[in-house]
């Protein structure tokens, strides 16, 4: 079990995490979302102890990292892709890890075999790709076979089939009964992975929720509906008590009545109706929709993000 | 790969009792050292640069002895000759005193090595530990063996030492040790700046160019000043003899150059605690 309590890191003027208190339990894949740049990176940072909160706490078990007995074999943490020194070789990497914690060699050669580096695990791993150091940063975050892992946007650089693995990977340690926190900046991945979703904006916590909690809450339905008469439509509707959005292709997106009543309305007027759809928001719509007001970056256009859908 | 992920995991279901130990880190840290090449590659410089610098300079001595003056004979030193190479090594040890830390940070190892074991101090401890021991032994090894190689190239007419000379012992295991304490003195800078392009800018700089800064002082206080120098801490050990008015003996100046690793080291630790990774 991971617990933060108000976790608080500033930069000089920059409020990286702000009062963020969650907690991740056993048992479940546990995703922390949040747009690039929202502080889910620091925040496991600050859990693992490697940079000192500004203010609150974060625990394991109810331990600070800093006082575990066996670190490695207690938490496993990927944190940064290839954070190795590009002239060693991955199985040096995880044998001058594994003897911090006494942890025996064929441990090491289990693992690589696990992650399927097996071939390359001699050669420096400068070398590799960006999806063999996710698998080796994977490995060594098997290393002691903890209760609790960390994984800090896994799949970044994986092909399919390796991202494929990771989520089986992931939804199998959870099923052993660990506490699994996955980081992802794609509402789509974790749809696939995680039980429970931590969301953050801006450091700040926008909600802790079930996924099926957020699917429910996500279908949010509009009706879409194209007509040749849409001025007068809107009108109709509108005095009716729907909220009307026109889009840009002049269809009108219709909130607050049902494909039946528009159907009736558009009849009794009488309007020619050219499409009646009704839609529902997808996952990653709900999750723009939670974030848009915490996302630290924009782009210079706001991309489209209708259609995109897990 | 393609079966199932966690098939080939068996659960620990008990940890074992206390906690990770110090000889665990100092294991670690030996693996480390020896596991990337850099390491090789710095400590076969020190060790060919120094003994050939060494036989060089002495076979060089000895062909031109029969012209060299009667007052340069007279102040010839075969002890501090014969270990001239060291002043090479003390710049590729300390490089790789630098490397071991800063390394460690341009590539991020750093978080791996501090999420399997948090309690930074001891970190430092058993680096320091391990990077010192190899810094004494290649050291110690490129003194002995060019005193050694020095003096049978040194050979009649040209004045040489045995070991038995008065200060020869000292100055060959005092001019090992020297270079293996300066090393950890740049391992002390690289703890505190953590980059390695600065760090070894700052030895080098320590060695090299502070003693100009300092010798353009007034002399009455250049004097007092230089002796605190570790290039002529270093001169002062090296030398069978007083090498220059107002210096240290020996080993006092040693004691200063330690004084100087261990305070350039623990104010890294606590930065280090400080800081974050």
């Amino acid at each position: 079990m991971i617990e933060a309590k108000g976790l608080t890191k500033h930069y000089g003027a920059k409020h990286a995490v702000e009062q963020l208190s969650f907690t991740v339990r056993p048992g479940a894949v546990t995703g922390f979302l949040g747009p690039n740049g929202s502080g889910k990176s620091t925040t496991m940072r600050m859990i693992m102890g490697l940079d000192t909160p500004t203010a609150g706490d974060a625990t394991i078990h109810g331990q600070h990292f800093h006082d575990l007995r066996w670190p490695l074999r207690e938490v496993g943490a990927l944190l940064e892709a290839k954070a190795i020194h590009p002239g060693r070789s991955a199985r040096a990497h995880l044998t001058m890890l594994a003897q911090t914690n006494h942890i025996p060699g064929s441990r090491v050669e289990t693992l690589i075999d696990m992650v399927g580096l097996t071939d390359v695990a001699s050669k420096r791993a400068g070398k590799f790709s960006l999806g063999m150091g996710q698998r080796l940063g994977i490995a060594a975050a098997l290393l002691g076979d903890p209760e609790t892992l960390l994984f800090d946007e896994p799949v970044n650089g994986l092909d399919p089939d390796g991202i494929r693995w990771v989520r089986n990977l992931l939804k199998g340690l959870a099923k052993e009964g660990r506490t699994v926190f996955v980081s992802s900046h794609l509402m789509s991945e974790m749809a696939l992975t995680a039980d429970e979703v931590v969301i953050i904006g801006k450091g700040k916590l926008i909600s802790q929720i079930s996924i099926d909690e957020l699917l429910a809450q996500s279908s949010e339905s509009f009706v879409r509906v194209r007509s040749p008469q849409g001025p007068a439509l809107k009108q109709a509707l509108e005095q009716m008590g729907a909220v009307v959005v026109v889009e840009d292709d002049g269809s009108l997106s219709v909130r607050g009545a049902n494909e039946v009543a528009i159907g009736e309305l558009a009849a009794s007027i009488p309007v020619v109706l050219h499409e009646l759809a009704p839609q529902t928001a997808s996952l990653e719509e709900a999750f723009m929709l939670l974030t848009e007001d915490s996302i630290e970056y924009h782009g210079s256009q706001a991309p489209d993000s209708k259609g995109v859908s897990s | 790969m393609t079966n199932s992920p966690t098939a080939t995991l068996e659960r620990v279901s008990h940890l074992p009792s206390g906690h990770y130990r110090f000889v665990d880190l100092l294991r670690s840290e030996w693996t480390k050292l020896r596991t990337v090449r850099s390491s090789w590659w710095t400590l076969g410089v020190t060790v060919l640069l120094g003994i050939g610098i060494s036989a060089l300079v002495t076979a060089e001595t000895r062909a031109h002895w029969s012209s060299m003056g009667p007052g340069d004979k007279l102040s010839f030193d075969p002890v501090s000759t014969s270990l001239i190479g060291l002043f090479l090594c003390q710049f590729a040890i300390g490089t790789l005193g630098a490397l071991v830390v800063s390394a460690e940070y341009s590539t991020g190892t750093i978080r791996a090595t501090l999420s399997a074991a948090p309690r930074r101090p001891a970190v430092v401890v058993a680096k320091a530990t391990v990077y010192g021991v190899v810094a004494f032994v290649v050291s110690e090894f490129v003194s002995f063996a060019s005193f050694f190689l020095g003096q049978f190239l040194l050979s009649s007419p040209a004045r040489h030492a045995t070991l038995s000379s008065p200060g020869a012992l000292r100055a060959v295991f005092g001019g090992g040790l020297f270079v293996a304490v300066l090393g950890l003195v740049a391992f002390g800078i690289a703890t505190i700046i953590r980059h390695t392009a600065g760090s070894i800018i700052a030895f080098v700089g320590i060695l090299l160019v502070l003693p100009l800064i300092v010798q353009a002082l007034p002399s009455s206080l250049s004097l007092n000043i230089r002796r605190f120098l570790p290039d002529r801490i270093g001169i002062d050990i090296l030398s069978a003899t007083k090498a220059f008015p107002n210096a240290f003996s020996p080993w006092a100046g040693m004691l200063i150059l330690c004084l100087y690793a261990f305070v350039l080291i623990s104010v890294g630790t606590v930065l280090m605690v400080r800081r974050d990774a």
